[in-house]
C-alpha cells in the first residue's frame, strides 16, 4: 500500500498518467454499465420476480404436481453455483444445437436465478398475511384468485420489499458474472481496459465505485417505497 | 329463511357440531350463547362456508347446500354472497381505506361501477356514523370505528342474513355500545342477523330468540326474557349464573 502510494506521489509524470487513465476509463465503464449492466438487472429481476410469484403461487397451492415443480426448480437452482448455470446456458447449451446471444443468456441465467431466491421471500411473505385476510375476502365473496390478487399480494408486497430490494441489489453485482459469458458489461469492459495499461488497481477501484453508487441510488430508491407503501400503517 | 338441518362439523378427531337443526325467520334477530367451545363461532363459520360442514344442509333463501356430497367452489362462492359475515378481530383490509374496504366487494365481486360502489359506500359509513372517516386507513381508526366499517363492508354485498362472530369481544369497554347501536339499528330495519355474543343486554333487548349452544349441540332455544328468567335446562341455568 505504501509502496504504491509512494510510486504515485513521488513520480508526478505517474500521477498524471494514472489521472489521465482514471478520466478516460470512465467513460467506457459508465457505458457499460449503462448499456449492459442496468439493463440486464432491469429486465433480469422483472422477469425473474414474474417468475418467483408463479413459484411462490404454486409452492401454497392445493395442488401437489404444481408444489413438486416449484420445489424442483428452487432446489436446483440454489444448489448450484450461477457460475456454472451462466457457462451451461452459454457454453453447454450449443452442443445441443442451441446457441444463444450473450446477453440473452445472462439474462435467462440471472431470470432463473432471482426467480428461486425471491419465491421465497415471497412465498413467506404471503404466509405472514393473517389467516382473517383470507376469510373477510371469501366472506365478500372472493374467488382464491380475487383474494390473492386484491388482499394478500398486495399486502406481501409491503413485506417482502426490504428482503426484494436486497436481491436487487445483489442481482446488480451479481451482473459481473455476465463478463465471463462475453456480455460487454461494466466489468468486462474494466477487464479490456486494464489488458492494455496493466492499471488493474486503479481501474477494477473504479469499477467498484461506480457499482457503489449505483447501489447507494437504489438504496435510496428502496427507502422512498417503503416510506409509501407503509403510509397505511400508522 | 334460513335452515339448518343435521349440521355436523369435525376437526380431525374432535366433533365440534353435533347434529343442529335450526330455523331462522326472516327478519327475526337470533342471540347465539355458549360456553367458549360449545361450538357457536363453528356454526357461524359454517353458516358462511369459512369451514366446510363434514355432512348437513344449509338452506338461505331457497338456495341450499348439502355438504353431505361434495360442494362444488363456485356454488360456494354464490352461496357465500348470501350471508355477511362481521369478525370478532374486524377483519379489515389494511392497505385500504374505509371507503375502498366498504367498496372493495361491489366493485371486484359484482362488477358495481366503481363511481356507483363508492356513493354506495359513502351512504353506508354514514349509517353506521362514519361519514366522516371514508379515507382514513384501518390503523387510524378505533376498534370501534373499525368494527363498524365490518359492518358496512358486509352490509355492501346486500346479504339476506348478517352473521356476527363476537363483533364486541375485542373492543374497549367504552367503544361496545357504539356497536352494539349499529347492530340494533339493523335488527329494527328488519335485517335477518344471528349473533354469536356474551352481551347479555343486547340479547334482552334485541333477541327475538335466544339459542344456547354446549357440547356441540343446541340446548335450549326461547325467547330471550323466557330464557334469561326461566332456563329450562340445568346446563342453561348454571352458565347463565356463572356470566351474571
Amino acid at each position: 500500500m505504501k509502496m504504491y502510494l509512494n510510486s504515485i506521489f513521488a513520480d508526478p509524470e505517474r500521477t498524471a498518467r494514472l489521472v489521465d487513465i482514471a478520466k478516460t476509463s470512465l467513460q467506457p465503464l459508465l457505458e457499460g454499465a449503462v448499456m449492459n449492466t442496468i439493463p440486464l438487472s432491469i429486465i433480469s429481476f422483472i422477469i425473474g420476480l414474474i417468475l418467483a410469484v408463479l413459484t411462490a403461487i404454486a409452492r401454497i397451492s392445493q395442488v401437489k404436481f404444481f408444489q413438486i415443480i416449484a420445489r424442483i426448480y428452487v432446489s436446483a437452482i440454489r444448489g448450484t453455483p450461477l457460475l456454472v448455470q451462466l457457462f451451461i446456458i452459454f457454453y453447454g447449451l450449443p452442443n445441443i444445437g442451441l446457441t444463444i446471444d450473450p446477453f440473452i443468456s445472462a439474462v435467462i441465467g440471472f431470470s432463473l436465478s432471482v426467480g428461486a431466491y425471491a419465491s421465497e421471500i415471497i412465498r413467506a411473505a404471503i404466509l405472514s398475511i393473517p389467516k382473517g385476510q383470507w376469510e373477510a375476502g371469501y366472506s365478500i365473496g372472493m374467488s382464491y384468485t380475487q383474494a390473492l390478487k386484491r388482499i394478500i399480494l398486495p399486502q406481501a408486497a409491503r413485506v417482502s420489499l426490504p428482503p426484494l430490494s436486497n436481491s436487487f441489489i445483489s442481482l446488480v453485482k451479481d451482473t459481473s458474472l455476465a463478463s465471463v459469458v462475453l456480455v460487454t458489461e461494466m466489468f468486462r469492459r474494466a477487464q479490456e481496459i486494464t489488458a492494455a495499461n496493466y492499471e488493474f488497481l486503479l481501474v477494477y477501484s473504479e469499477a467498484a465505485l461506480i457499482y457503489w453508487v449505483i447501489c447507494f441510488f437504489l438504496s435510496v430508491i428502496q427507502g422512498f417505497l417503503e416510506k409509501r407503501l407503509e403510509r397505511y400503517v400508522s | 329463511m334460513i335452515s339448518i338441518k343435521g349440521l355436523y362439523k369435525q376437526f380431525g378427531q374432535l366433533e365440534v357440531l353435533k347434529g343442529i337443526d335450526l330455523q331462522v325467520e326472516k327478519g327475526n334477530v337470533v342471540v347465539v350463547i355458549g360456553p367458549s367451545g360449545s361450538g357457536k363461532t363453528t356454526m357461524l363459520r359454517c353458516l358462511n362456508v369459512l369451514e366446510t360442514p363434514t355432512k348437513g344442509v344449509i338452506l338461505i333463501e331457497g338456495q341450499s347446500l348439502d355438504f353431505s356430497k361434495a360442494v362444488p367452489k363456485r356454488s360456494v362462492a354464490s352461496f357465500r354472497r348470501l350471508t355477511g359475515m362481521v369478525f370478532q378481530n374486524y377483519n379489515l383490509f389494511p392497505h385500504k381505506t374505509a371507503i375502498e374496504n366498504v367498496m372493495e366487494g361491489p366493485v371486484i365481486v359484482k362488477g358495481v361501477d366503481k363511481e356507483v360502489a363508492r356513493k354506495r359506500a359513502k351512504v353506508l359509513l354514514e349509517k353506521v356514523g362514519l361519514g366522516d372517516k371514508v379515507s382514513y386507513y384501518p390503523a387510524q381508526l378505533s376498534g370501534g370505528q373499525q368494527q363498524r366499517v365490518g359492518i358496512a363492508r358486509a352490509l355492501a354485498m346486500e346479504p339476506e342474513v348478517m352473521l356476527f362472530d363476537e363483533p364486541t369481544s375485542a373492543l374497549d369497554p367504552e367503544l361496545v355500545g357504539e356497536v352494539l347501536k349499529v347492530m340494533k339499528d339493523l335488527a329494527q330495519e328488519g335485517m335477518t342477523m344471528i349473533v354469536v355474543t356474551h352481551e347479555m343486554r343486547f340479547a334482552r333487548e334485541v333477541a327475538d330468540e335466544v339459542i344456547f349452544m354446549d357440547g356441540g349441540v343446541i340446548v335450549e332455544r326461547n325467547k330471550p326474557e323466557e330464557i334469561f328468567t326461566n332456563p329450562i335446562e340445568e346446563r342453561t341455568r348454571k352458565f347463565l349464573n356463572m356470566i351474571q
